[in-house]
């Protein structure tokens, strides 16, 4: 039994047997299995041993071929050690006696032989001991590759333990049978935690080196809301976790009868429940869970998941299909937010030295105006289709915004020019995310008709945090004082000058912030499809008066352990099984 | 069941490495009796001449001793042709 601490970056429970990905360094633990799968163990031992020996006679065919006969009787050794009756025998009884993996089995007696070489006084023939590891480090990888291999077709559900994800691995994931996710590396923005979310299944990353210490088919429970991972269980933890996953569960069916119903407090205040996408084609989904319209589009995946930089007309079907989807809802396109943590091919050939104060997002727009307009021109064109609302990311001085706007209005006027229809009363609004504009909002908010406060940037920003580096990841904290402020004196300027004000960060969906951002007096929340459900659940629960004090309170604390210490007490009073 | 012993003497210089010690299993395979090679002396140890890996193990320098015991309806023959090839030192010096 091991506990693994790390980060959880989407909520859940899941217990189910594990799937190495990655396992380079072939450290193999000791790893019982039940007995009624030690003959499926005997036949991967056996699958490994003729796959190895396939592979071993083409090598030594290839080898002698080039080299000659007596470098290719090298593999001749390996070749005969592969098929000696005895060794296997002895493999196969330890798989037996002592109930574990193949891998496991073999390593021992490879192991035990390994050290008898080590131990004999002729040079020459301890040197044989090199072969011994040679062809255990072959068989290694066969098996461990099997594994590999069996991930695009599994029969049975599996949680995936890697160093980190690569897309091109959760490319070939079969998702019906994916369950969770735990990483080495990897935080909350991480490839890792935005499939997870995006398949609802629970994740944890930043566990260090757990590849190291799990084996393919070991039993894993991962428990994403809190960050934990157990390889290899007790019974104790068995039950409480199946338990948990019940309640979890439980909740989950209760949470879906409120999806058609308002996000309306018990005394009346109704606020707007909004979904966060990545793609048109996550809608439906986002629809599902009773979120009342798009509040982030980010359309950085366009130009993520292509090679080329995505057509006037690539963007303009993505938009004509997402505002088909919402059917009237509306649609809050965020313009091109690359850069810092999402590089495009090109850029990350010449890194900047510090990405994250660099050439990102608008600034980048605004250094490639054609780049920019293209993608301008696609929205104001789509325009017809629905209720489409644009929004500049990243913008820190009162000058780019009024750039960002002029180079809209030229956009205007050659749509205009071509007559190509739009409309032109379509809302334009801001993200707040660093502390240059949410200090003083009250200027800016005079210049655009909504502000979005994009929490996960203004955090790092004001907190100097990166919270993709796990050394410094448990800094980054959304309760912050600092942080509280920024986001109270934004939602106040927002009224004062009569603009809405939505959170679209990573805060808006988490429960444990819902009452105080109701209480500060947001009125759009925009966040991942499945969180919709809790947080409305919260909000039908209280009432804006209530809320009000609860906001009154925390921002009378001076520390993040205080603010979230009274959150999470006043949220479990609300819905005890949350936390 | 008939049963052989015999007693040979390594004389090939590297001794019995990997590769004398697959020519012994592939010819002991040709049999079916079983056959067992007993190194005596300081760590005395047994292997079974079917396995590789186990008469390597032996480590079986030159001028050392080995019994080789064999049974089985073919063994007199077994350890006749077991023996030959220490005595033609594996095709080596």
């Amino acid at each position: 039994m091991e506990i693994k601490k790390g980060i959880g970056v989407s909520p859940g429970v899941v217990i189910s047997t594990a799937v190495v990905l990655d396992a380079e360094d072939l450290v193999i633990p000791r790893r019982h299995v039940e007995p009624e799968q030690l003959p499926g163990e005997v036949n991967r031992l056996s699958a490994a041993l003729t796959s190895s020996a396939a592979d071993l006679s083409r090598l030594r065919d290839d080898v002698t071929g080039r080299h000659g006969k007596e470098i290719g009787a090298i593999f001749d050794v390996h070749l005969a050690l592969l098929h000696d009756r005895g060794l296997v025998n002895q493999i196969v009884s330890e798989i037996n006696a002592q109930r574990v993996t193949a891998e496991y089995a073999l390593s021992v007696v490879m192991r035990r032989y390994a050290s008898k070489f080590e131990q004999m006084t002729d040079r020459y023939m301890s040197e044989r001991v090199k072969d011994i590891y040679d062809i255990e480090k072959r068989l290694l990888r066969t098996l461990i590759g099997q594994k590999r291999e069996d991930l695009a077709h599994l029969t049975r559900p599996v949680v995936v333990i890697a160093h980190d994800l690569l897309p091109s691995q959760t490319a070939a994931l079969d998702r019906k049978h994916v369950v969770g996710f735990a990483t080495d590396v990897g935080g909350r923005t991480s490839h890792t935690a935005i499939v997870a979310r995006a398949l609802s299944i629970p994740a944890v990353v930043g566990l260090g080196n757990l590849t190291g210490e799990v084996t393919g088919g070991d039993t894993v429970i991962i428990d994403g809301t809190r960050g934990v991972v157990i390889v290899d269980p007790t019974p104790e933890q068995l039950a409480e976790y199946r338990e948990l996953a019940k309640k979890i569960e439980y909740a989950g069916e209760k949470l879906k009868e409120i999806v058609n119903q308002p996000a309306e407090t018990l005394d009346g205040h109704v606020v707007s429940l909004q979904a966060n996408i990545e793609r048109s084609g996550d809608i439906d989904e986002a629809l599902e869970y009773g979120g009342q319209g798009v509040g982030l589009y980010r359309t950085e995946f366009l130009y993520l998941t292509n090679d080329h930089e995505p057509s006037e007309q690539e963007h303009f079907e993505a938009y004509t299909d997402a505002l088909k989807r919402l059917n009237g809802k509306p649609l809050v396109i965020r313009t091109l937010d690359l850069g810092a943590d999402k590089q495009t091919q090109a850029r990350s050939q010449n890194p900047e030295q510090n990405p994250f104060l660099g050439d990102r997002s608008i600034r980048m727009c605004l250094h490639d105006i054609p780049m920019f307009k293209r993608q301008l021109r696609a929205i104001m064109r789509a325009s017809v289709h629905g209720d489409v609302r644009i929004m500049f990311p990243m913008i820190c001085t009162l000058m780019e915004l009024r750039q960002s706007k002029m180079v809209l209005n030229d956009v205007l006027e050659e749509l205009e020019d071509e007559g190509s229809p739009f409309r032109r009363d379509i809302p334009i609004g801001m993200m707040v995310e660093v502390p240059s504009v949410a200090i003083m909002p009250d200027q800016f908010a005079k210049e655009v008709n909504f502000f979005s406060i994009g929490t996960n940037d203004l955090i790092q920003y004001t907190l100097a945090v990166d919270r993709t580096n796990e050394k410094v990841a448990g800094l980054f904290c959304p309760g912050h004082p600092a942080v509280l402020k920024l986001i109270r004196d934004v939602i106040r300027a927002g009224q004062r000058n009569g603009i809405s004000v939505s959170v679209c960060g990573e805060m808006a969906g988490d429960p444990l912030y819902t009452l105080l951002l109701l209480g500060l007096g947001l009125n759009i929340f925009s966040m991942n499809g499945p969180d919709v459900p809790e947080v409305k659940k919260i909000i039908r629960s209280t009432t804006i008066e209530h809320a009000r004090q609860i906001a009154r309170r925390v921002m009378s604390f001076d520390s993040e352990r205080q603010v979230m210490h009274f959150l999470r007490e006043e949220t479990r009073k609300i819905i005890p099984e949350a936390f | 069941m008939p049963s052989v012993s015999r007693d040979v003497v390594v004389i090939n210089k590297l001794g019995l490495h990997a590769r004398p010690a697959m020519q012994f299993v592939d010819v002991a395979n040709q049999f079916k009796s079983a056959i067992t090679v007993h190194k005596g002396g300081d760590e005395p140890c047994d292997a079974d001449g079917k396995s590789v890996m186990q008469m390597i193990i032996l480590a079986a320098t030159e001028g050392t001793t080995l019994r080789i015991d064999a049974e089985g309806e073919d063994a007199p023959k077994a350890v006749q042709k077991l023996i030959e090839l220490f005595e033609s030192r594996f095709g080596e010096e």
